[in-house]
């Protein structure tokens, strides 16, 4: 120790590795869902109910083709088809703002009170990728699986309520009509259910990514400075 | 590596060091050109009242916000020229981070909180086991390894928290507020085990406190105010008025 001190320009002695296997990142997600479960559900419920209207929506404009259907036979009356053509596209693209909403809000909720949590694991030698894996993984999860239940629970709902006023077999020859015309292309209902879990999972994801991604962008101290 | 890095005799340099918040449009100035120099293996405390910017110095030394202008060496290595995987790095493997809340992630148990740092580290799963029990242990846990935060007291969590610090054995333990948000004498056992730790293993301890219990084994005392170090005492020259202070029996 000769008492000068030499600044060091190479950086010498300090390295870059940093891991997180997937296997812990499948683990911590797992641990995130289910030791807070309570506070998971309510996540799910925004993804949940978004996704549960809109299928119900489009359940129920392709079940009102068919009753329609029905009557006309019955009665000898024209469904007012244009009519109807107009009512479910404002009914479906209102039932996709819900679903948007409710799911961003969900998400944004779920990172942002877990800001602190972020910089302490930065401050662990957490890279920012690692904060943003273990959130997006999160979500894709609670996304699709809140998806896919809305999606059952919705038009399970709607079939019950066609099923009393038309009966059990019409109301399942529904799945095949089209519900939709996207661009002069119509979507039969089956499809249309498929797209809108699909597309919860992918706004739940979409919804987690920015914030996750600011929050580890943050300088640790300002993350942890949050409090909620 | 480690053989060569302790060649340098300051751990911790700062160097006109400043940072300058914006708030309401009024420029403030919660550092105001701060020099520090902490040698290796010493217990540092950093004192003053609230806002008088000792977090703030202790954020830049850590590595978890950027001054405005001046410079922070860690074992002479400027913080500022490191990109963020090195940065990463040097937080796991160089700091330990102890807080006046604890931080403990509330999901994990405590041997999962312990061995997180160690997991980023590329150690492997069973020898960070073995070490995070082995340092539960020697913060007094070994049994409640698998307690989550929220089973745990305050002081059980910042034992916790302080067993993760040390998890990959850091050169600087960085502590703000430490005892905090404990009572009296939870706070005097923290103080108690940090002091031992810094002993045995020969880790920094910088600590950024009002806790004047920190006094009592701190080796030397840097009082802020207003964003300037006002002076720095040596531990010699302070123990005297300490348990006057304190009103405690000695």
């Amino acid at each position: 120790m000769s008492g000068v001190i030499t600044e060091r320009p190479d950086k010498a002695g300090i390295q870059r590795q940093i891991v997180l296997p997937w296997s812990r990142t499948f683990q911590m997600t797992r641990e995130n869902i289910f030791v807070r479960l309570g506070r998971s559900i309510i996540t799910a419920s925004g993804i949940f109910l978004g996704i549960a209207f809109m299928s119900a929506v489009l359940f129920g404009a392709a079940a009102t083709v068919v009753s329609g259907k029905i009557a006309e036979q019955q009665l000898g009356v024209v469904a007012a088809g244009k009519d109807d053509q107009a009512r479910t596209i404002w009914l479906v693209t209102m039932s996709l703002i819900v679903a948007t909403v409710g799911i961003v809000n969900s998400m944004l909720m779920s990172v942002t009170e877990r800001y602190k949590e972020i910089g302490t694991m930065k401050c662990l030698g957490a890279l920012d990728k690692f904060i943003v894996r273990l959130f997006v993984l999160e979500a894709m999860l609670l996304g699709t699986l809140a998806s896919v239940i809305g999606a059952l629970v919705g038009t399970g709902a709607i079939t019950l309520i066609y099923a009393a006023r038309i009966g059990i077999g019409p109301t399942l020859s529904s799945w095949g009509v089209k519900a939709l015309e996207v661009g002069g292309v119509a979507v039969p209902l089956w499809g249309a259910i498929l797209v809108s879990v699909l597309l919860g999972g992918l706004l739940s994801v979409a919804a987690a990514l920015y914030p996750a991604w600011r929050a580890a962008k943050m300088p640790p101290a300002a993350a942890l400075r949050s409090e909620f | 590596m480690s053989s060569q890095a302790s060649v340098y005799e300051y751990i911790v340099r700062t160097k006109d060091l400043r940072k300058i918040y914006t708030m309401g449009g009024q420029e403030v100035h919660a550092l105001d050109g701060v020099d520090v120099d902490i040698r290796r293996g010493e217990y540092i405390s950093i004192m003053g009242p609230s806002g008088s910017g000792k977090s703030t110095l202790f954020n830049m030394i850590g590595g978890l916000d950027k001054p405005s202008t001046g410079t922070v060496f860690i074992d002479e290595v400027d913080m500022a020229q490191l990109d963020a995987f090195e940065l990463a790095w040097l937080r796991c493997r160089k700091l330990g981070y102890i807080f006046q809340s604890f931080n403990l992630i509330p999901v994990m148990t405590a041997l999962e909180n312990v061995t997180l740092p160690m997991i980023f580290a590329g150690m492997a799963s069973d020898e960070s086991m073995d070490k995070g029990m082995e340092l539960l242990k020697v913060v007094g846990l070994g049994e409640r390894y698998d307690h989550k935060p929220t089973e745990l007291s305050g002081g059980q969590q910042q034992r916790v928290a302080i067993a993760r610090a040390f998890a990959n054995d850091p050169a600087i333990i960085l502590a703000d507020e430490p005892t905090g948000n404990l009572d009296l004498r939870t706070g005097k056992e923290i103080i108690t085990l940090l002091k031992n730790m810094n002993e045995e293993k020969n880790v920094t301890v910088i600590s950024a406190t009002h806790d004047l219990k920190m006094i009592d084994v701190s080796d030397r005392v840097l009082w802020i105010r207003d964003g300037q170090i006002d002076r720095v005492e040596e531990r010699a020259d302070i123990k005297l008025s300490v348990g006057k202070m304190e009103g405690e029996e000695n």
